[in-house]
């Protein structure tokens, strides 16, 4: 007889397949949030999966900030080909050409809080009543009591105070025009468990996940690559170095770490022994001990 | 990991400052799953609020709101793995609305730790909170008798303790009840064996969480699959005529070839086939995603379910549930509300409200017939069409629903049908 258990990695795939069917049948005009990392591959491999052999049936948006790894970008157009869904792409360069936000100045100066504002449009304009994300509750404190379904005012806004409860694997997505969702459908995974399932399913990744030499300069404890964004500091000095990078965002914020991890199962490896979170690295979150809680409210992945 | 490593998802109980939050803290930190950074981020807020050491307790006290307060005031997740299984913890808050965020965090569970004071035995609390895990039907509960270094580490404290939990467990519906005397704040018992208890010949509490046996607490008979959606190819697509109907297998065992009947409409067919990405499976059982093809055209949508024709469940648009009321707006007599009841979606109305539990003294009260938030009652609803339902106790998923109210979409309470 064979064994009626499945082992946790079948779980959760099963759980977030679960989800992804349920906004599918539940909202009229859902997208996956695409940013190009890991996460946001892995709900896309999901997706591909809950709905085969049908074609993911909805689109793909991506909020661009203009500060990409030219990797990203390859990466998410060569997807969209082979799945031959929609690309809707949401830019945070047209958001401060229209004078809808305005540039951070100085050398910390990031986009990642502009992005709010573009996403927020881009899903209003597309009339978009649930964007599908890869947080996972394990990231940060703030995502910790993220619902699957997690319901967002008409001004876009988050209110953790007054969230749905949520029981069993009932999701109430139910919501007034104007208001729309966003759906965590891997929730309840880990970054090992991202992983091992990466690892374990052969899902194809950017190459800047690898260990790969690259330009770096050092600052706030991490590699930041050298770009056409990048300003640099008097006693800063710009070095080859083989890094990679654990999260993908800007360009011009994420920081790789000294590696020579140059395959998925070294990186499976490498992470298990990891004494940081991944998003130690990413000066975004560092500006404050809830710089993510207030990011999210306002509307932020 | 080891390819079978089972995924175990547990909630914590106890009254404020029994320790649930240092428990949970320890348990990260002793498995060495708590990185760096937070511990010092920890380290630093330990040392602003004038801590001395670590207070892991700080571990989970998340959102902004209740670092000010420190306090707890919703569920959280947490995730751990050990080189046996993969733990999930639905971390609740022990204060107000302690019914209704225990009872969210409980109904996804394999296990419920229930935390008592060793110094006060079990209180009104622990009552409380062993009931809603019995009305959860948790499978397992772990009894953790806490702050052992408080009573000198005394056997006769633990035992007190254990004899005082029976007296009363004995009328509850928990199948499995254990004890291990802790101390959260020294790691005694905890994931390393307490140096301190030689009396204590069990294991610790994660040796206990790695290896309960929890395959069998999913419902392998009664074969239900609630159907989510229809998945049919594009017309321009080499698939195009394949019609699978997705869903999760919420109990039994379904196997090609099967004789179905597909609910509530009652025509019959049998499965093709039972597919996922990777191609035809020989067996699908809880809780799997697949998708289900029959053998014949039949109209099937969300809202349906697919059971063997030989094992129904009742269609009924009366239905018995021990109802739990989630919203700050209380019960309205005779409003519809939406009901949600696997992927079915009704109207219902509260016909009657039979009683009331009173969840400090456990009885009955017969008389109030509104329900407020964190009330817990036994209510008869009919629906506008029937539900293909299983008692709770069979079934958590065909046994559960949610009430919504259709003026501000909320969900306001929750179900299990008896
Ligand atoms: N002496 C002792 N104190 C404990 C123990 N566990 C928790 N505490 C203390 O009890 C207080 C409340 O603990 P906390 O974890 O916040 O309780 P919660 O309200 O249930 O989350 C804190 O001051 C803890 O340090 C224990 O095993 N022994
Ligand atoms: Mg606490």
């Amino acid at each position: 007889m064979s064994k009626y258990y499945l082992n946790y990695l079948d779980e959760l795939e099963s759980e977030a397949i679960f989800v992804l069917r349920e906004v599918w049948a539940q909202f009229d005009n859902p997208v996956i949030l695409f940013s190009g990392g890991k996460d946001s591959i892995l709900v896309t491999h999901l997706a591909k999966k809950a709905f085969a052999p049908a074609k993911i049936p909805f689109p793909l948006m991506h909020v661009d900030t203009g500060h990409n790894f030219p990797e990203t970008i390859k990466f998410r157009d060569d997807i969209i080909k082979e799945l031959g869904v929609q690309l809707i792409v949401g830019s945070v360069q047209e958001s401060i050409d229209q004078g809808r936000v305005a540039e951070e100045k100085g050398k910390n100066a990031t986009r990642n809080a502009l992005q709010i504002t573009t996403l927020l449009d881009a899903i209003e304009t597309n009339k978009i009543d649930c964007a599908i994300g890869g947080g996972r509750r394990d990231e940060e404190k703030a995502r910790a009591k993220e619902r699957f379904f997690s319901h967002r005012d008409d001004f876009g806004q988050w209110d953790p105070k007054n969230q749905r409860p949520e029981l069993w694997n009932i999701f109430n997505g139910k919501h007034f025009e104007g208001e729309h969702f966003r759906a965590f459908p891997i929730s309840n995974w880990t970054e090992m468990d991202v992983w091992n399932y990466i690892q374990r399913e052969n899902i194809a990744i950017p190459s800047l996940y690898f260990a790969h030499e690259r330009e770096v300069v050092w600052r706030q404890n991490s590699w930041i690559p050298n770009s056409e964004f990048l300003i640099l500091e008097e006693h800063e000095e710009i070095v080859t170095k083989k890094v990679r990078f654990r999260t993908l965002g800007d360009i011009t914020i994420t920081g790789g770490i000294e590696s020579d991890a140059d395959t998925l199962e070294k990186i499976a490896n490498e992470v298990s022994g990891m004494r940081q979170t991944e998003r130690g690295n990413r000066s975004d979150d560092k500006r404050s001990e809830s710089a993510m809680e207030d990011r999210k409210r306002q509307g932020y992945f | 990991m080891i390819d079978n490593n089972q995924l175990l998802r547990f909630t914590t109980a106890g009254s404020v400052d029994d320790g649930k939050s240092t428990l949970i803290g320890r348990l990260l930190y002793d498995s060495k799953s708590i990185f760096e950074d937070q511990l010092e981020a920890i380290e630093n807020t330990s040392k602003k609020k004038g801590h001395e050491g670590v207070d892991l307790a700080l571990f989970t006290d998340g959102l902004r709101d209740e670092r000010e307060q420190g306090i707890t005031i919703d569920v959280a997740y947490r995730y751990f793995t050990t080189p046996k299984r993969k733990f999930i913890i639905a971390d609740t808050p022990g204060h107000i609305q302690y019914t209704r965020n225990m009872v969210t965090g409980a109904s996804t569970a394999n296990a419920a730790i229930i935390l008592v004071d060793a110094r006060h035995g079990v209180i009104e609390q622990t009552k409380r909170h062993s009931f809603i895990a019995s009305l959860l039907q948790i499978p397992h509960v772990i009894v953790c008798v806490n702050k052992m270094d408080l009573v000198d580490f005394s056997e006769d404290a633990y035992n007190n303790v254990i004899n005082q939990f029976e007296e009363f467990s004995s009328k509850m519906l928990v199948k499995d009840v254990r004890f291990i005397p802790i101390s959260a704040l020294l790691g005694d018992n905890v994931v390393n064996r307490s140096e301190n208890m030689d009396w204590y010949q069990g294991a610790p509490l994660l040796h206990t969480l790695e290896t309960m046996h929890i395959s069998s607490d999913i419902n392998k008979v009664d074969a239900r699959f609630p159907v989510q959606t229809v998945i049919r190819p594009q017309s321009d697509d080499e698939n195009r005529d394949y019609r699978g109907y997705a869903g999760r297998v919420e109990g039994g065992i379904f196997r090609p070839g099967d004789e179905i009947t597909v609910m509530p409409s009652g025509f019959t067919s049998k499965i093709k086939s039972i597919d996922n990405y990777s191609g035809e499976l020989k067996e699908a059982f809880a809780p799997m995603s697949v998708s289900i093809t029959l053998e014949d055209d039949i109209d099937i949508s969300r809202g349906d379910m697919i059971v063997r024709s030989n094992n129904k469940p009742k269609a009924t648009q009366d239905i018995e549930v021990m109802l739990c009321w989630l919203n700050n707006s209380p019960s309205r007599p005779r409003t519809k509300y939406s009901i949600r009841h696997t992927s079915n979606d009704q109207k219902a109305m509260i016909k009657e409200i039979v009683y009331k539990i009173d969840i400090e003294t456990l009885e009955r009260n017969k008389e109030d017939k509104t329900l407020h938030m964190n009330d817990i009652s036994k209510v008869k609803i009919r629906t506008t069409k029937p539900l293909m339902i299983d008692e709770y106790r069979e079934n958590r998923t065909t046994g559960s629903i949610i009430l919504i109210d259709d003026t501000t979409n909320e969900t306001v309470a929750a179900g299990m049908i008896v």
